[in-house]
């Protein structure tokens, strides 16, 4: 299948493409292509243009400090992946990206479009929700930060408006005394999960502070459950509740109880992962 | 003198093209020809509907569009339905679709209109302004909907029946009722698809000068689409060249022909006079070809104390789609080749061929034997469940033994013959695989993973497969007077390695070097008469005329040296291209004896000069003797009296993950017969794809069509072909060569043999790590997590049947 007739236009100028975004109401932004072309392909998108950004300057670097990481638009899946800085100052970032589709789509995929694309089966847009992180976007309005809370509305839809650019992604440090982890199955390697679950899990010496648990494909937007109580209660289940805010479903892969029976298998796993990887740093 | 080159790894010569990434696939033919124009089909977006009115006055408006057609502007034998190809007695309601649909469309895919423009974009924007007025009918998706009938896909084919074939050898119910044991199994087997990496794709291009028309196909016969575009389109056959450049994969959905475009892109060409193309994309593939496997099977048996079956009933219903372009040929097989290496005594079969408004159903690689071997295998498993004896135990039981070929099943075959095997060593073949993948030492391995928390289970299946079915295939040697030779067969080739294992035999049978020997397939310019390649013939059907050939080209080579050296034609050998004579240093290299072959001797060369040394010929007669021509040449056909028969025997050793219901291959084993090996390098690589594609076919793929007929999974994103990760690391072959007496080189097919017993030999070891019944493929990890809840109260579910 061939994509619909559109304008194509790669400026070498943030100010520019925001202009021509602002111009056009049926532009959209190209990045690594890697969801955007299969959806022209296949005639599910006809945008009218595509602001391609790739050569715009200076969105390319992954850049590390204490306070986090920060992905630029133009950054690739592989290229966070490999960043040693990055996977110290947050590891979950690359316990994640390893199971974010192939290499080959990972060179050319961009952790921001990523986000932006808003899959609720993507495991990128849930990490930044779990770590409470947040993204940069600029438009001929001028610049605003939207937290991850706020980003993602609903399936394939995030709360950027139509002539919105991603320009950044933080994802904020482990805190000191913080572990994480990261589990999920999919039906091939690389696929998308049938589940994936995260978890956070913070401590103060002996004692678990707070635990967070992130969902992958399990409800229509990506969810973090808090589940602090029932780790913290020697009777509690985690997973019975966090499945109390999920919504698992069927679909041509699996059913949405093969899913819920996934959730409890894989949440213990997470957070007794988690809860190592917490102690293993507090040891170090 | 050389080494034999049958039987040896010889390194395949195609692939330093391929991996390169150097083939020549139809789509990159005339790519830089600023006159060629392409293709694009408007599809029906229902399953089941009458088309009212179709209006495409928007479309000639759009720039680039050069011309569109549909059902009303075709004219005579184009605005016919288009071939039964085969038919059948049994099929009583055959039908198949026109190239574009004439008043209603039968499946979600099916071709209505037919758009040609500059370029392919164009195209597709131009089948979007097509607008078609549809009155929505009730479609008829899935067997079961089929048998109920309450809605009909063909008005006037009542029940939804197709065919009903019945065959019986013995009478296997009074059989079955005399029995001391009888078992019931219900047996399920979904739709897969062949998803070769190349689509479909056809460029036609009509010569004004000549009168001619070029048609380049990626089919799995090219004289097969030469004659149907010759006849469809009015033309004769000598107007028309079809050729088959490099394919990408067929597996089976190739051989179908004239598909729709096969003929609408020819017709393009000719009526605008200039070349046009066709490629298919994927999810065209995946609506608008063709699938296989689904069938639905009842089977009674009845056994003795010693498993041996005593009467053998299977009743089961094949659903084949929209239409029956290619017959019963799926259904015949699964009935007869249901019967492996196994002797029931008493054995019926009846099977229903069934419309459905879906894709169409042909041949798969396998081609039915997957769904029969998973029904047979599946007994031989209950029948040692119901036992307590072991699996192999009771198969070794049932067995053909060596002394009983050629075994006569008393059953009629997919050619029309009886089925008869040919030759096999079945206690043999399972002897090795029993060795090969640690069968009598699996209970230590499954008490050393218990331990760890872990599930094993081990399966086994067996088949036999007739390969090499007729009803010819030819082959012509050419020696040319540089010494280099030029050989043609007919049918096609997808990438198995046939430049490299015919030019094996040539150079083996002729006396020349390998490299010196070039083979064609696939153009009917050079061999007009041929089949195909399909049923795993090639290698058995053109192998073996090749060898004839060259027989023939070496026979003449021989007596036209034996005149020139002054010797008997008994004192001389052929080696790497040079004739000599036994004991003597007088030699000719076979170049001049090709010079001398022919009495038109122009000095072009260097060994037409070398020529002149020599005198052959009488000069009282004629230049070229009234029973001889000029050329060292050698042309000859093979048509063997029925098919031959293969055999292989699977194992697995497979994982369970007692929490996520996982599946994961810890081991893999197979025993393989397909009597002399040409290259066993390329027929390894044939059985690593088919254990690959099988375990694709058992654990991953399906196709899910939803209620409305729509196919839900229609990409290789929900499509699941495992990746490279999914498959085994290691595949543990061990072959046993059992020639077949039906052809001069011993040999029988192995082309589809790696799939066929998948779906069995997994079944088989999930139940065995489970320890309930699998009675349905392919299964998924939710599917298993299901069986699981369903089973849950089972105290020792072992027995399969019931
Ligand atoms: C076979 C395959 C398997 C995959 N498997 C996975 C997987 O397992 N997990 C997973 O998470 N993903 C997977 N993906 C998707 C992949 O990660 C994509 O690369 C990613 O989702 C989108 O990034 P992109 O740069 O390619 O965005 P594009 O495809 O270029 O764009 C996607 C969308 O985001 C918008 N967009 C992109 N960047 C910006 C920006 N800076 N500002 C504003 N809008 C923007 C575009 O307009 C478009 O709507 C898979 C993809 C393929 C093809």
């Amino acid at each position: 299948m061939k994509p619909a007739p559109f304008a194509y236009l790669r400026p070498s100028t943030l100010e520019e493409a925001l202009a021509a975004l602002a111009g056009e109401q049926g532009a959209k932004v190209l990045a690594g292509g890697q969801s955007l072309v299969p959806l022209l392909s296949m005639r599910l998108a006809a945008p009218s243009m595509l602001v391609d950004i790739n050569a715009l300057p200076g969105l390319g670097d992954v850049t590390c400090d204490a306070s986090g990481v920060r992905v630029g638009a133009l950054a690739r899946h592989a290229e966070v992946l490999a960043s040693v800085a990055a996977a110290e100052v947050q590891p979950l970032l690359a316990m994640a990206l390893s199971h974010v589709a192939h290499p080959t789509i990972r060179n050319r995929g961009t952790t921001v479009g990523s986000l932006v694309h808003a899959d609720a089966a993507a495991e990128m847009p849930m990490v930044l929700q779990l770590l409470g992180g947040s993204v940069d976007v600029a438009s001929v309005r001028g610049r605003r930060t939207i937290p991850a809370a706020e980003l993602f509305a609903g399936p394939l839809e995030s709360t950027l408006a139509h002539d919105e650019i991603a320009v950044e992604a933080s994802f904020p440090a482990l805190p000191a005394g913080a572990g994480v982890a990261f589990q999920e199955i999919a039906r091939r390697h690389g696929d998308y999960a049938l589940v994936g679950v995260a978890a956070l899990v913070e401590t103060d010496g002996d004692d678990v502070t707070r635990v967070r648990l992130g969902f992958v494909s399990v409800s229509d937007v990506p969810v973090v459950v808090d589940v602090t109580d029932a780790v913290r209660d020697p009777a509690g289940d985690p997973a019975a509740r966090a499945l109390a805010e999920l919504e698992p479903a069927d679909d041509i892969h699996a059913t949405a109880a093969y899913r819920a029976h996934l959730v409890k298998v894989l949440v213990p796993k997470v957070l007794a992962a988690a809860t190592d990887h917490a102690r293993q740093g507090k040891d170090a | 003198m050389t080494t034999k080159l049958f039987g040896a790894k010889v390194p395949r010569v195609e692939d330093q093209r391929f991996l390169r990434g150097q083939g020549r696939y139809v789509d990159d033919l005339l790519h830089d020809d600023p006159r060629l124009l392409h293709a694009a089909v408007l599809r029906s977006p229902h399953a089941h509907a009458r088309i009212v009115d179709i209006d495409v006055s928007d479309v000639l408006d759009l720039d680039g569009v050069l011309a569109v057609w549909t059902w009303e502007d075709l004219t005579g034998p184009m605005a016919e339905p288009l071939p039964l190809l085969i038919p059948h007695p049994a099929l009583t309601e055959g039908r198949t679709q026109y190239a574009l649909a004439k008043d209603e469309v039968n499946y979600v895919g099916e071709a209505i209109a037919f758009v040609v423009a500059v370029d392919r974009y164009v195209a597709e924007d131009a089948v979007s302004r097509i607008r078609v007025d549809y009155e929505y009918l009730q479609p008829v998706v899935g067997i079961a909907a089929a048998r109920a009938a309450t809605r009909l896909v063909h008005d006037d084919v009542p029940g939804n029946v197709g065919a009903r074939m019945e065959q019986e050898n013995g009478d296997a119910r009074a059989a079955i009722a005399a029995a001391p044991h009888t078992l019931h199994l219900e047996l399920d087997v979904e739709r897969s698809a062949c998803t070769p990496m190349e689509g479909r794709g056809t460029v036609a291009r009509w010569d004004p000068d000549t009168s001619r028309l070029t048609v380049w196909s990626s089919t799995q016969t090219s004289t097969g689409v030469r004659g149907c575009v010759a006849a469809k389109l009015g033309l004769d056959l000598a107007k028309v060249d079809v050729i088959t450049p490099d394919v990408g994969g067929g597996f089976g959905v190739k051989v179908v022909h004239p598909w729709p475009e096969e003929l609408l892109v020819p017709l393009a060409a000719m009526t605008l006079g200039r070349p046009v193309k066709f490629t298919e994309d994927r999810r065209e593939h995946f609506i608008s070809s063709a699938h296989e496997r689904a069938q639905q099977h009842v089977v009674d048996v009845g056994f003795d104390d010693d498993g041996r079956v005593l009467g053998l009933n299977v009743e089961f219903w094949h659903d084949h789609g929209a239409y029956t372009p290619y017959g019963l040929i799926v259904p015949i097989i699964t009935s007869t080749q249901l019967l492996g290496p196994y002797k029931p005594q008493n054995y019926r079969v009846v099977f229903e061929s069934l419309y459905t408004n879906t894709v169409i159903v042909t041949p798969y690689r396998g081609a039915g034997r997957p769904q029969g071997c998973f029904v047979m295998e599946r007994t031989m498993d209950a029948i040692a469940a119901y036992l307590g004896k072991d699996r192999t135990e009771v198969r070794s039981t049932n067995f053909i033994q060596p002394d009983e070929f050629p075994y006569e099943h008393g059953l009629v075959f997919q050619d029309g013959r009886e089925l008869t095997y040919d030759s096999g060593d079945y206690p043999a073949s399972l002897a090795k695989l029993k060795e090969l993948v640690g069968w009598d030492e699996f209970e230590d391995l499954r008490a050393e993973m218990a331990a760890q928390g872990r599930r094993v289970g081990i399966g086994l299946a067996c088949y036999v497969e007739g390969t090499g079915v007729g009803p010819y295939e030819g082959a012509h040697v050419h020696v040319e007077t540089s010494g280099k030779v030029k050989v043609a067969t007919g049918l096609t080739t997808q990438g198995q390695g046939h430049q490299t294992a015919f030019a094996q035999i040539v150079a083996d049978t002729l006396g020349v070097r390998f490299e010196d020997v070039e083979i064609t397939t696939g153009d009917t310019r050079k061999m007009p008469y041929a089949v195909g390649t399909f049923a795993s013939r090639a290698a058995v059907m053109s192998g073996s005329a090749i060898h004839l050939a060259a027989l023939r080209a070496r026979e003449k080579a021989l007596r036209i040296a034996a005149e020139a050296l002054e010797a008997s034609e008994d004192d001389l050998d052929i080696v790497d291209g040079v004739v000599s004579v036994r004991g003597t240093d007088a030699t000719i290299d076979l170049g001049t004896v090709a010079v001398l072959s022919n009495p038109l001797r122009y000095a072009f060369d260097e060994a037409s000069k070398a020529a002149t040394q020599f005198t052959v010929g009488d000069p009282g007669k004629p230049p070229v003797a009234e029973d001889d021509e000029p050329g060292l040449e050698g042309k000859d056909f093979y048509s063997p009296p029925r098919s031959t028969f293969a055999n292989g025997m699977h194992a697995v050793i497979v994982e369970t993950d007692p929490e996520t219901a996982e599946i994961t291959i810890l081991k893999y084993a197979v025993v393989h017969d397909c009597g002399h090996l040409i290259n066993p390098m390329i027929v390894e690589g044939q059985i690593h794809g088919g254990v690959a594609q099988g375990v694709g076919g058992a654990l991953y793929e399906r196709m899910v069509y939803d209620d409305s007929g729509q196919l839900l999974n229609a990409s290789f994103m929900d499509f699941l072909m495992p990746y490279v990760t999914e498959v085994p690391t290691s595949i543990d072959i061990d072959h046993l060569e059992t020639p077949s007496p039906l052809n001069p080189l011993g040999i029988k097919g192995a082309g589809e043999a790696g799939v066929i017993p998948s779906a069995a030999v997994f079944a088989a070891a999930i139940e065995d790590a489970e320890g309930f019944p699998i009675t349905a493929m392919p299964i998924s990890p939710s599917e298993l997590f299901a069986l699981r809840l369903e089973h849950a109260d089972d105290t020792h579910a072992t027995a399969l049947g019931s």
